[in-house]
């Protein structure tokens, strides 16, 4: 905080200076002329990005945190600069989202507090602990329309009185009140702090320069106590409490019960947790996910944009192109446009097919996210995935490895513990076939019978839950507890979900492409200098003598090292009988992440515990595989 | 008090009860956070097989894990509802 010299009794300085310009319609600006950063803050789920969206419009900019991997995104309105936040219960550092929440809001000169109106018991904590921090807050109530479908009424001006703060009413679905935010803006002032509270903060002021960081360190934030050298306080507890009981004072006061109904929503919403209700939604989400991702995009979808645009126009226009400088024989020709070329293969690998499945795959979540849905699949989920040593939320990653791993391995990120991020990314390495492996696996186990296709299927189950079990085991610590809160039920915003779906492929394509580009010039050295056949003949006895496989299958577990269907795809040529076909497949799916996956395992996870499981990953495939193809064949 | 609570894992599906006490350790703050808190009322929605419950506190609804709820001591509001259970 800039004003930190008066008290929340004055008018503050940066007050003044505001109303003065706004009046002589200048341009607002801090002292010393830089533009005032307003912080969007709010519980998630609550419609922040869509007030970010209409304040800032197209000109965003979408980046990691310093030193995190948490995405926030900042923009521009009119002179202020507007950074989106990820959403949290309070401000904290239980997680590296409330960090980086934290921190965006230390520095923001005005916080614009979203809240969801049906759900103020839950989202005033935080508007009281951002007031109490001394902050300049406006509040947004959103959702004011399910709020009246509830049977429910608030008095807001009582609100605003009570808080201290401009109250704004508004609703996502029909923007109505989004006239307002403009004003809320300039109208953001210093609420009612907790009285006990202030005088305290400002014995603290000397040492730490703002009322909010000496509120942190109070409540015992280890980093802020760390950054300015102080002990943290042991009062979070108390602070905490107080902060719930002042917060249900004002809502008993504001808030109406008038003709509570249930709602729809609501009940679709019990049904979701419900086991004899929730299961059959499972399926039949999982089903509408399969139909959509796996039969339109992989499928049709695919088929089109990678035989018709990559295979058909994208390559041999820019094999025409390059071949006329460079001899499509010589190694830098094979290199570029040969068979793994890395301007032609890749390029087309990487837009005309990995692009739409992993559109596919973030809109479903997406579209899972926004209508409340993932929240209930992660509860009902919760205890299974207990045994493995994960809880509900790893339920996300597990489901996104069946489109990509690499985009699901980013995915761990989210998970509660590094204990977590370690399980789930070691099982999505090691027994989770992706998208592109899956068809091919499919269309070879069709041609292979039921049995076939059964004794894969309970295989690669068994590993996946034995990898769990054995990592739970054997990793010290425990599993964090479910704890999340449910949020309503609601039809998803096309322009929100589409917007999240974007941001999140770029952010993966950004992260993940040069990786596959890296893996195919890998192979395409191998093949020049023919390191390739060295290999093949490596391998060989392995393939012939253990797992009774043509000599030919080794070329597919070298292919499989780079890309998960590829490998799969080197068994086409061969004649194998059924059985051979089941070791083909199981060996394959357990064998080697993708390059990709494994060099963003190394970045997400550190390259000892990424090569740990590269190497596990060889010992399993070839031990299954080689138990499986003794029994079977 | 005391001598009548049961752990929330362990509690009848739709039952009222109140928090008798929370846990210490990681969940704690986020647990007063979002208002579960000693002496609140809250109401039991769903009780999986395994033991993850969803409490419901006035219009929010909260996912619990087991080994976290296995932690938390409620009391029944209501005497008939833990003889049900």
């Amino acid at each position: 905080m800039r004003d930190h010299s008066t008290s929340a009794f004055h008018e503050p300085a940066l007050d003044d200076h505001i109303e003065k310009h706004l009046h002589a319609g200048i341009e607002v600006t801090r002292d010393d002329g830089s533009t005032l950063s307003v912080a969007l803050v709010g519980n998630p789920n609550v419609g922040k990005s869509l007030f970010f969206n209409y304040l800032s419009g197209m000109y965003v900019d979408v980046s990691n945190y310093p030193g995190t991997t948490i995405e926030f995104t900042k923009g521009r309105y009119k002179s202020f600069e507007i950074v989106d936040t990820p959403g949290v219960y309070g401000i904290s550092s239980f997680t590296d989202e409330e960090a980086v929440t934290r921190d965006v809001v230390l520095q923001a000169d005005i916080i614009l507090n979203v809240v969801d109106a049906s759900h103020l018991e839950r989202d005033l904590f935080l508007t009281q602990q951002l007031i109490d921090m001394g902050k300049k807050v406006a509040v947004i109530l959103n959702f004011m329309d399910e709020v009246e479908k509830l049977g429910l009424e608030i008095d807001t001006r009582l609100l605003s009185s009570s808080l201290g703060v401009p109250v704004f009413r508004t609703t996502a679905t029909t923007r109505a009140g989004f006239d307002q935010i403009d004003s809320a803006l300039y109208q953001a002032r210093r609420g009612s702090q907790n009285p006990a509270l202030h005088h305290r903060l400002h014995s603290l002021l000397s040492e730490t320069g703002s009322e909010a960081e000496a509120l942190l360190i109070i409540e015992g934030d280890e980093g802020v106590s760390q950054r300015h050298g102080i002990a943290p306080g042991h009062e979070r507890e108390s602070l905490y409490i107080d902060r719930r009981n002042r917060v249900n004072i004002i809502i008993n006061s504001v808030l109406v019960e008038k003709n509570v109904r249930t709602r729809f929503a609501t009940l679709l919403g019990r049904w979701a947790v419900n086991p004899w209700t929730g299961i059959p939604l499972i399926v039949f989400a999982l089903y509408v996910i399969y139909l959509f991702v796996g039969k339109l995009v992989a499928q049709d979808v695919v088929n089109f944009t990678e035989s018709t645009l990559g295979h058909g126009l994208w390559e041999p226009w820019i094999r025409g192109i390059i071949t006329q400088y460079i001899s499509p024989t010589s190694w830098l020709g094979i290199l570029l446009v040969g068979e793994f070329g890395v301007i032609s293969m890749t390029v087309t690998y990487l837009t005309f097919l990995l692009l739409p499945l992993v559109i596919a795959f973030y809109l479903s979540l997406a579209l899972m996210e926004d209508s409340g849905y993932l929240p209930r699949l992660a509860t009902l989920v919760d205890r299974s995935l207990n045994a493995i040593g994960l809880n509900g939320s790893a339920v996300i990653p597990l489901i996104l490895g069946f489109g990509c791993v690499t985009m699901a391995t980013v995915t761990t990120r989210l998970l509660g513990s590094e204990r977590e991020k370690t399980i789930a990314s070691a099982i999505l390495q090691f027994a989770v076939p992706c998208s592109a492996q899956l068809a091919v696996v499919a269309a070879f186990l069709a041609g292979a019978g039921f049995a076939a296709m059964a004794i894969y299927s309970i295989t690669i189950f068994v590993i996946f839950v034995a990898v769990g079990t054995v990592l739970h085991r054997i990793l010290p610590g425990s599993t964090t507890p479910l704890l999340i809160d449910l949020p309503a039920m609601r039809i998803p915003r096309i322009d929100n979900v589409a917007r999240k779906t974007a941001y999140r492929s770029y952010f993966f394509m950004k992260e993940a492409a040069p990786w596959f580009f890296v893996g195919a010039l890998a192979v395409g050295v191998l093949q020049v200098t023919g390191l390739l056949t060295v290999w093949q003949n490596l391998l060989s006895p392995l393939t012939t003598k253990w797992l009774q496989l043509p000599h030919e299958a080794s070329t597919a577990f070298v292919m499989g090292m780079v890309r998960r269907d590829f490998g799969a795809a080197g068994l086409y040529n061969l004649a194998l009988q059924p059985n051979q076909v089941v070791v083909a497949l199981v060996t394959i799916t357990l064998f080697t992440p993708c390059i990709a996956s494994l060099m963003v395992m190394m970045k997400e996870r550190g390259w000892k515990e990424a090569l740990t499981v590269w190497a596990g990953t060889w010992i399993v495939a070839f031990l299954v595989g080689g138990i499986l193809s003794h029994i079977l064949i | 008090m005391k001598t009548n609570s049961v752990p929330l894992h362990q509690v009848q599906k739709g039952s009222r009860l109140v928090v008798v006490e929370i846990p210490e350790g990681r969940s704690r703050s986020q647990l007063i956070r979002l208002g579960v808190v000693k002496g609140e009322f809250i109401r039991c929605l769903e009780r999986l097989p395994g033991g993850t419950v969803v409490i419901q506190k006035h219009r929010q609804e909260i996912a619990i894990g087991v080994t976290l709820a296995r932690n938390i001591l409620v009391a029944y509001v209501n005497a008939e509802e833990q003889v049900k259970a």
